[in-house]
């Protein structure tokens, strides 16, 4: 149970970071701007109906990738608009994600402020 | 100098230099597929825990946020980023490393404008356009549900 789609984890999310990778090595496009570009994909992958698949098959090798962070947004809104129509389009992205960012937010803030930040 | 076409190849592939992209991605693809499979490992332990499969995903989520930010505060994020390029870079941990890592940076210059303020430059575009496209997303799915209900 604990150890089951390990491999197609790991290939799926290899494969989303090995094709980020060519766009860092051949373009001139900043980390960034990638990580962006990959959230935005993630949305547009969901809403053309092509990334369920990927997640059925990868699991978190498809969620934790922050393509996965785009999907998890078009979920929302899908689910959103089907509770409560028109007004789901602003609420349903963020409900869906909101642990997410506040994890983020909490973890990040005290992290930064416990830490102490290494002389370079 | 006469060569046929693949003995030519096989020259100039023995004089060039090793490609780094070759190498870059497998990096990428090693590190970034072992923090997937550390965050499906977190996803079968919650799903054994009788968690929905939602709350699963989502505490797998907030687990690697969590590792992230702890391993950039240990100074140790960055060193695996060196290796691992957009391996690290792409999984939500690298979301949570590009908050903390700027943030311990400019805590020097204050809690609010240093710390807090510079915490989002790299999350806060990621927000920003997220929710702009998965929100146009949902305005061409609310129109097209409009449409049918109204043909």
């Amino acid at each position: 149970m604990l150890f089951q789609n390990l491999l197609p984890a790991f290939v799926t999310g290899g494969l989303i970071c090995a094709a980020a990778q060519i766009l860092i090595d051949k373009t001139n496009l900043t980390p960034a701007r990638i990580v962006v570009l990959f959230v935005s994909l993630g949305v547009v992958l969901t809403g053309l109906g092509l990334y369920d698949a990927v997640v059925d098959f990868g699991g978190a090798g498809a969620t934790v990738p922050i393509v996965g962070f785009g999907y998890a947004l078009a979920k929302g809104v899908e689910k959103g608009i089907a509770q409560y129509g028109l007004a789901g389009i602003l609420s349903g992205g963020i409900t869906a994600s909101s642990a997410g960012i506040a994890a983020a937010v909490i973890f990040g803030w005290l992290a930064a402020v416990l830490s102490k930040s290494s002389a370079k | 100098m006469n060569m046929s076409k693949q003995a030519y190849q096989a020259y100039v592939k023995e004089i060039s230099p090793p490609s780094p992209l070759g190498k870059n991605m497998l990096c990428a693809f090693l590190v970034g597929g072992a923090i997937c499979t550390v965050g499906q490992f977190f996803s079968n332990w919650y799903t054994s825990m009788d968690m929905g499969k939602d709350a699963a995903s989502t505490a797998t989520s907030v687990t690697m946020i969590f590792l992230g930010a702890l391993l950039t505060a240990l100074n140790l994020y960055d060193n695996i980023a060196k290796f691992g390029g957009a391996g690290t870079i792409i999984p939500i941990s690298g979301f949570a490393n590009s908050i903390v890592s700027p943030a311990m940076e400019f805590k020097s210059e204050g809690l609010i404008l240093g710390l807090a303020a510079k915490m989002f430059v790299v999350a806060g575009p990621v927000l920003v356009y997220g929710i702009l496209t998965s929100s146009a997303y949902g305005l061409v799915l609310f129109l097209i549900g409009w449409l049918e209900g109204v043909s």
